[in-house]
């Protein structure tokens, strides 16, 4: 019983908040309802007993990407209400389109049929934790995926810095090539001046 | 009792609202973003929900990638984001005819 009335709430807390970030007039506010859409879906699959996942979703979703969209939003200083101009314009239309992607979906899901493994509705007992299970997975069968994953965030960081940083002109860095080709033959001269006639350089 | 069918029901109203924002926010490239957000959630309900119900945990692997994925779209969708807006001062999407696309 409990069970079910955590599912609807996780489910109605995911779905409502959802539609707060499409229609929310504030990008800000937009934001802050993605955090409760994903600390949301983060519930359901606890419920299903993924918590690896959940705990990665709130994580990385809610630790690293609103956060992000947060900087960006309060950063750039954007007429978010010239962006809505034509927002009521496609309303009509793309609510149609929504309903009509909406009822094919839910279509498909019901008229699916589940094969024997899924007819018995209900959660297989999991023989060892999660997470257990999840990392002896990772490292061993998956660990090439795994390794190109961390190769994909590698490459986004480095991206991202190069495509953001400026650099600044007035800044003397040495150059280091042009230090070390230095020899000390033309840097340094011996000179022997004579007694009161001084040194030309 | 709580079936699959339930859960996938809930990753299809997610999508059809993440598509909708896509639809809707033609101008807005910020709100494009979080409904792109929405979409690879949706997804991930999916691959949990069936991993779950199949006893197979192959599909909590492949949410983890997608994860992995939508993080490195947000960064640099965000970069690009903020370059755009450095040189033209604004995000509308329809003034993005510079490469003559």
């Amino acid at each position: 019983m409990i069970a079910i009335i955590a599912f609807y709430l996780f489910a109605a807390l995911t779905i409502l908040p959802a539609l707060a970030v499409i229609f929310a007039r504030n990008p800000v506010h937009s934001v802050l309802w993605l955090i409760v859409a994903f600390f949301n879906a983060a519930g359901l699959m606890l419920l299903v007993g993924a918590e690896f996942i959940a705990m990665l979703l709130v994580i990385v979703y809610v630790g690293a990407v609103a956060v992000l969209f947060l900087f960006v939003v309060m950063m750039l200083d954007i007429d978010f209400a010239q962006l809505r101009s034509r927002f009521t314009a496609n309303l009509p239309f793309g609510i149609i389109i929504a309903l009509v992607l909406l009822g094919e979906t839910i279509i498909a899901v019901s008229a699916w049929n589940a094969g024997p493994t899924l007819s018995g509705h209900a959660i297989p007992a999991a023989r060892q934790p999660n997470i257990v299970a999840l990392g002896q997975l990772l490292y061993s069968r998956y660990l090439f995926p795994f390794e190109i994953a961390g190769l994909i965030l590698l490459v986004a960081m480095i991206g991202a810095i190069v495509l953001t940083h400026r650099g600044r002109g007035d800044l003397r860095t040495p150059k280091v090539s042009r230090q070390i080709r230095r020899r000390p033959e033309d840097a340094i001269k011996l000179a022997e001046p004579g007694v009161g006639e001084g040194m030309k350089l | 009792m709580i079936g699959l069918a339930h859960y996938l029901t809930v990753a299809a109203i997610l999508f059809t609202i993440g598509v909708l924002g896509i639809f809707l926010n033609r101008r807005n490239v910020i709100l494009m973003l979080m409904a792109i957000e929405l979409i690879l959630l949706a997804v991930n309900v999916n691959l949990v929900a069936f991993s779950a119900y199949l006893g197979d945990l192959t599909g909590q692997v492949l949410a983890m990638f997608v994860l992995t994925v939508a993080a490195a779209e947000a960064a640099i969708g965000l970069a690009i984001l903020v370059i755009f807006f450095r040189r033209r001062g604004s995000i509308a999407v329809d003034d993005v005819n510079r490469m003559r696309g």
